[in-house]
């Protein structure tokens, strides 16, 4: 049986970052592969690039044979290529059953009544959904599963041969999931090509035939579930290579003055659960890192103490609640955030981003931590003058970083340093972070899906998995109690 | 329900207008043919902005394209007045294509942009070209719709009944369902086999044979075609004030803003100057703090979007 879907050498460049190289793959119909690799390896990408929502700079992309790559997306849809969104944005006015014809509708101009045929086939999928009770209600009065059941419905009102599922199980309690995984299992039986597109293995094992695992834009294996979790390449990639551990000098007093105090916190997006519970604490002077796959949770609850999202619950900085405040002031207080995407202004240069990071400091200090920072991460003395949008991903990283340490922050907190970077650049930022931490008396707070990178400079380790808190204990008991099961 | 409720609005306060002649004076009578010629612009602004999500700063470029269209052919030439206003909504349309399709292309407010810099295009255009377009001053027109204020009452009430049904029909249609899911999320329209480009391009046309033919009706009624009244940038301004005041994405909510603008200007007239700057003041406080208009809080009492 010839396959529904051939990927043969997909390229995708944005700017200088390969995103997608050399990509090939083929699903036939009725099979379910997932594509997984951490945020910034390119799988989301490749779902675009299926889709049309991105034009990929080479080679195919056949639906049953014909060529589709490099057409708009709404032609490709038309060829039959669906898409569930993850994030779904349903229309305001329009009920569940709305929404379900929406997608049952012809591209066509002249259609001013709809067809009874229509809805009744609406109502059906509506049905089949477990929407059927809630389809006369408007989206925003419906629970975050009940939105993601809406997508699924209208992909199967398209009846695609080739069903793209970005994220299948974000967000939903261990119930829904089952339900999505029914949902999702009767796509192969109607003999639909499936593609689960995911942060890793885990999450979509029980439901895939295949997985292909990216990183970095590049293919890097490709199996069943079992034997891409057992993929010498993947483990290195989603744990580092052997995890090693280097606990920092005991330093008078580490630890013992309490900074920083979450308690009980639990943030919503919309009605997705992004944090359930979580409590976590950090002394004065300490290195904590907090290990989770990409979803988990981590830069929501960072979100959360640098005041960017509402949470219930209570953070207390040196005793004092931070609930209410802006997030300048809190910021003022000395948490100082370093976020994944990194933030920088790309067409300020290395010096300008520096100075500004610096602009509260008196001209002497702010000069001699220049100079300072300068010896930590060389690169950027000689980049000076450079735009940061030219940077590489590594040196934008240690910008970033730099930038932040030029706040002169009590608690620092690093958002997954490492996102979408080369191994032996990933060598170079560890150094830099273990010169910081045995050198200064800094405050870090480390969010990492990479615990190779995460654990040597850690005094202290929380895992969370799916919006909680699992583990906690130092770094050493991390590899004999927590490992096995973190993949 | 929502249906039932939209009707109960709408049947009795069509019947009052239809009635009023019978009971108010001339001035009243013009003050509302105005207004309803300003209900069309805002209804057609409203099928743009609020269905296809794109917001067109410069409705009077489309308004000013009819309008002037049908001005110099009924000046020059004598066109019969039918004649001259379907050429000038025919007119706003091919304009209004080739200002979309290139500013279509671009994202965000770029394509405000654009047409905003169309309005200054235009205006530039016809007071450059004075002896032809009579500049500033304007120009004159040989025929009008009627010289009786009743007659012009009801031209204007049956064109804003019937375009405000069209528009309103179209946007609780599939198509408008369509166009609703583009200017939301184009992406995802574009992957349920939309073609985007195709729906907004369509309703930006709609939207100039509406605002065109509405442009070249309200000279007819006036006598005379000036920047000031079809042209300028307050006009375009007016309109949006009106479609937003009355409630985004409602359609009929802009008729309604319409004739509110129209209606509490010339209220306020004796207050001079301040007239315009109680106007704009409550426009302000509508739009910071029931930003889904006069009728948008009425339908949907769960408010804000």
């Amino acid at each position: 049986m010839t396959a529904l879907l051939e990927v043969n050498g997909l390229q995708k460049r944005f700017g200088g970052v390969v995103a997608a190289s050399n990509i090939s793959f083929s699903i036939k119909a009725g099979e379910i592969v997932g594509l997984i690799g951490p945020n910034g390896s390119g799988k989301s990408t490749v779902m675009k690039c299926i889709m049309g929502i991105e034009k990929p700079n080479g080679g195919s992309v056949k639906l049953s044979g014909v060529e589709v790559a490099g057409w708009p997306s709404h032609r490709i849809a038309r060829q039959g290529v669906g898409l569930v969104f993850q994030h779904s944005h349903p229309l305001h006015r329009q009920t569940i059953l709305e929404h379900i014809i929406l997608a049952l509708l012809p591209d066509n101009l002249l259609m001013l009544r709809t067809d009874p045929e229509v809805r009744k086939r609406a109502e059906e999928i509506a049905a089949r959904v477990g929407l059927a009770g809630v389809m006369h209600r408007l989206p925003r009065t419906l629970p975050f599963a009940d939105l993601r059941r809406l997508e699924l419905a209208k992909a199967i009102a398209r009846n695609p041969k080739v069903v793209l599922v970005d994220e299948p199980f974000a967000g939903l309690t261990a119930g829904e999931v089952a339900d999505f995984s029914k949902l999702i299992a009767s796509f192969r039986a109607d003999g639909h090509a499936v593609l689960l597109v995911d942060h890793n293995v885990k999450g979509v094992a029980a439901l895939v035939d295949r997985v292909i695992a990216m990183y970095l834009g590049e293919h890097v294996a490709e199996g069943t579930a079992e034997e891409v979790m057992k993929n010498e390449t993947v483990r290195r990639v989603y744990l580092g290579g052997k995890i090693e551990t280097a606990a920092r000098p005991e330093r008078e007093g580490k630890g013992h003055t309490p900074l920083l105090d979450v308690r009980n916190i639990g943030v919503l997006y919309g009605k997705a659960t992004a944090l359930d519970d979580v409590s976590i604490h950090v002394g004065e002077g300490e290195f904590v890192s907090v290990v989770g796959l990409n979803g988990a949770g981590k830069t929501t609850l960072f979100n959360a103490i640098s005041g960017l999202v509402p949470y219930s619950g209570t953070v207390n900085w040196e005793g004092q609640p931070l609930a209410g405040r802006t997030p300048g002031a809190i910021a003022r207080t000395g948490i100082v955030q370093c976020p994944e995407n990194r933030e920088l202004f790309g067409d300020m240069s290395v010096r300008e981003n520096l100075d500004l990071g610096g602009s509260h400091l008196p001209i002497e200090e702010a000069e001699k931590t220049i100079d300072w920072l300068f010896g930590l991460f060389p690169i950027l003395k000689a980049r000076q003058a450079q735009a940061a949008r030219t940077l590489s991903g590594g040196e934008q990283q240690m910008l970033a970083i730099a930038r932040a340490l030029m706040m002169k922050p009590r608690l620092l907190i690093l958002d997954e340093p490492t996102l979408g970077l080369a191994p032996v650049i990933l060598e170079q930022l560890s150094k830099a972070l273990e010169t910081l931490r045995q050198t200064t008396k800094i405050t870090v707070l480390l969010g990492e899906q990479n615990v190779t990178f995460a654990l040597p400079h850690a005094d202290r380790v929380y895992v969370l998995e799916h919006t909680r808190i699992v583990w906690e204990g130092d770094p050493a008991r991390f590899a004999r109690e927590a490992g096995a099961g973190y993949l | 329900m929502l249906r039932n409720r939209t009707f109960l609005i709408v049947a009795p306060a069509l019947l009052v207008m239809a009635l009023l002649p019978f009971g108010v004076g001339g001035y009243i009578l013009g003050l509302l043919t105005l207004a309803f010629y300003y209900a069309v612009f805002a209804m057609s602004w409203d099928l743009l902005f609020g269905f296809a999500g794109e917001v067109n700063f410069g409705p009077s470029f489309l308004i000013g394209v009819g309008a002037y269209t049908a001005a110099l052919l009924n000046h020059y030439w004598l066109w019969p007045i039918p004649a001259c206003l379907a050429c000038g909504a025919l007119a706003a349309v091919i304009a209004g294509m080739i200002l979309a399709v290139p500013a279509l292309r671009l994202s965000g407010p770029y394509f405000g942009l654009t047409t905003l810099v169309a309005v200054l295009l235009l205006q530039n255009v016809i007071v450059l070209n004075a002896g032809i377009t009579g500049g500033e001053i304007g120009l004159d027109l040989p025929d009008v719709l009627a010289v009786d204020d009743t007659t012009n009452y009801y031209y204007a009430f049956a064109f804003m009944v019937v375009s405000g049904g069209i528009l309103f029909g179209l946007s609780r249609s599939p198509v408008g369902l369509i166009l609703q899911a583009s200017g939301q999320d184009a992406v995802e329209a574009a992957a349920l086999g939309f073609n985007v480009a195709k729906h907004k391009l369509v309703a930006f046309c709609i939207s100039a044979f509406f605002s065109g033919l509405a442009g070249a009706m309200l000279i007819f009624y006036m006598g005379t075609a000036s920047v000031g009244t079809v042209v300028d940038i307050a006009v375009g301004v007016n309109v949006i004030i009106a479609a937003v005041l009355g409630g985004r994405r409602t359609i009929l909510g802009a008729a309604i803003g319409a004739i509110f603008l129209i209606g509490a200007g010339e209220i306020l007239r004796p207050l001079g100057q301040l007239a315009t700057f109680v106007v704009s003041a409550v426009a302000l406080i509508v739009i910071l703090f029931f930003p889904s208009g006069f009728l948008g809080r009425l339908l949907h009492p769960e408010g804000r979007e």
